[in-house]
């Protein structure tokens, strides 16, 4: 279970766990788990077309996810902005619709950009993933404060000349990259799951937001892996342990939550 | 190519299904919208989408008819939301992308399980688009007296609706039950949209519901004439859709056609854009509740 291919797995799942655990924790917080689903999936058409006319479909990839994310960020400035993200959506999955009829062969390769090919990384992969991830995090990192200002309170954020556009801009950009590595390995569905789920449940735990993105990377980490020895056991895909193990981590996450405020009530 | 409508257009079996039943879905989809954009549930109204269709292929799986599935998720999917919370405004979204991320973790399951006795390797793909022509005409009576239900629902709780989506705290001061109505509408949105997901796929579903209502709200005022204004765009889109789509099959580069996916949101983002970037001089700074402010003011 650790040699070979298997090793390319766990490396680039560690990666793409703990990417997800860091941006899934500001995807979260600041509501954007629309975009968070959009980007990823609509990119598809972006490899799609690259296919087609003899790229790489990572170009394809990285070109589409921030194509989305900015028309995301630019319909939002006169809508509101889950209207923007599903008019944004439909437009990049309308597009994939085309270059997909267009292809002859693609259909097979749409669906494990979909559902992701986790244990057939090869080792040429590994090494984006990683570095990828790591600009990611790093980007978050240096944002850290004035992106966790405007995404908690952004009044006074904008009070104090952190303009909330810009950093919504910057933030849907930098998901997009992190993304547009991420998929062709653990898929889009996968992606969406694992940045969303973990956070979810990290929030529930806590309010300290140093700890909850922790926690956050910390239940998505236990969720890739506990996923990827299941599912080499079973054989059953990935997407599925780690969709479920999401939901149960967010109402694990509520029902602790919620059994301690009555507590503290008894208490008090 | 070259005609504008290319011959046998209107003598075509499936051209008059997919007419028909585009009509129907673009004209409930579009009065439901008007709806959810306004209480800005257009992520639970994908993602309902989403997961009907992960409800086919499981119903698919235990060979019970798939109408079942469709709808046994759509409305489970809708009560789940509900559960955890998607009334309220805030958390909203999460608790939306936590029930689709289970969906559709299901969804890789039933495809691989789904693949793995029956080896379609297309079913992902057809989910996702789905195909307006290959309609047969046993599915359309079920249809539209779905699309029917879901319509008088929302007709019927009109007036509380929207005076619950707007004001929450003075609906429930008038006395208005403001949860159960919420949640009436979550059930009709999975209705309308399942159904509709099943038939168009997920992407078109999706532009039909947001679309043609939120391109209606920039451009009157008042939500009957947002709900009519809604579906004219919605029907027209769809109609000119399928033309467009027709006529494709004379078209480079394969010589089988273009999707009705692609021609029907290119048409429907096209006429949002086209909307929201008309000049006008008395919205120089739009609020960001703009859909809901104009929504709000009298018929």
């Amino acid at each position: 279970m650790f040699t070979g291919l298997m090793l390319n797995t766990w490396i680039a799942a560690t990666a793409v766990a703990v990417i997800a655990g860091v941006t899934g924790f500001f995807a979260v917080l600041r509501g954007s788990t629309f975009a968070a689903h959009a980007i990823p999936n609509g990119a598809f058409a972006g490899a799609a077309g690259a296919t087609l006319l003899g790229f790489n479909p990572l170009a394809g990839l990285a070109v589409f996810s921030v194509a989305g994310a900015l028309g995301i960020a630019g319909l939002s400035r006169r809508a509101r902005s889950d209207v923007a993200t599903a008019l944004t959506f439909v437009m990049m999955l309308g597009i994939g619709a085309l270059f997909v009829s267009w292809s002859t062969e693609y259909a097979q390769e749409a669906y494990a950009l979909l559902f992701g090919e986790v244990f057939g990384v090869a080792q040429d992969e590994v090494l984006p993933i990683v570095v990828l991830g790591g600009v990611s995090i790093a980007a978050i990192v240096v944002m850290f404060r004035p992106l966790l200002l405007s995404s908690a309170l952004p009044e006074v954020a904008a009070a104090r000349g952190v303009s909330a556009r810009r950093m919504e801009l910057a933030f849907l950009i930098v998901m997009a990259l992190a993304t547009s590595m991420t998929v062709p390995v653990v898929g889009a569905l996968l992606m969406f799951s694992l940045m969303i789920g973990p956070a979810a449940a990290a929030r529930a735990l806590t309010a300290r937001p140093g700890l909850a993105m922790t926690l956050s990377v910390v239940i998505a980490l236990v969720t890739v892996w506990v996923g990827i020895v299941v599912s080499y056991q079973t054989n059953w895909p990935l997407g599925f342990f780690v969709g479920v193990a999401g939901a149960v981590f967010f109402l694990g996450g509520r029902a602790y939550a919620a059994a301690r405020r009555r507590l503290a009530v008894r208490v008090a | 190519m070259g005609h504008i409508v290319e011959p046998g257009f209107f003598a075509s079996g499936p051209v008059h299904i997919a007419l028909a039943v585009g009509t129907v879905i673009a004209i409930t989809s579009a009065v439901v919208g008007v709806f959810t954009v306004t209480r800005g549930q257009s992520f639970a109204g994908h993602s309902l989408a989403d997961i009907a269709t992960t409800g086919g292929s499981g119903a698919f799986l235990v060979g019970v008819n798939q109408f079942w599935g469709y709808l046994a998720f759509g409305a489970g999917a809708a009560a789940f939301m509900e559960m955890i919370g998607v009334q309220r405004r805030q958390g909203r979204d999460v608790a939306t992308g936590v029930v689709l991320g289970a969906g559709l973790g299901l969804a890789a399951l039933f495809l691989y399980l789904g693949t793995e006795y029956s080896s379609t390797t297309g079913a992902s793909f057809t989910i996702l688009f789905g195909s307006i022509f290959v309609l047969t005409a046993s599915t359309v009576p079920a249809l539209i007296t779905s699309a029917l239900l879901a319509l008088a629902t929302v007709v019927v709780l009109a007036r509380v609706l929207l005076l619950s989506s707007l004001s929450p705290d003075i609906a429930a001061a008038r006395g208005v039950p403001v949860r159960a109505v919420g949640a009436l509408f979550l059930m009709a949105l999975a209705v309308s949209v399942a159904l509709s997901a099943v038939i168009i796929g997920a992407v078109l579903s999706t532009a039909l519901l947001v679309g043609p209502a939120a391109t209606a709200l920039r451009l009157v005022k008042g939500p009957v004439r947002a709900m009519v204004t809604a579906a004219g765009i919605g029907v027209l889109a769809v109609w000119l859709g399928i033309l467009l789509a027709y006529d494709s099959y004379y078209w480079p580069p394969a010589g089988r056609g273009w999707p009705v996916s692609f021609f029907v949101v290119t048409l429907v983002v096209v006429g949002y854009l086209a909307a929201d970037l008309r000049p006008q001089a008395r919205r120089v700074a739009l609020p960001q509740n703009a859909d809901t402010e104009q929504a709000c003011s009298p018929v």
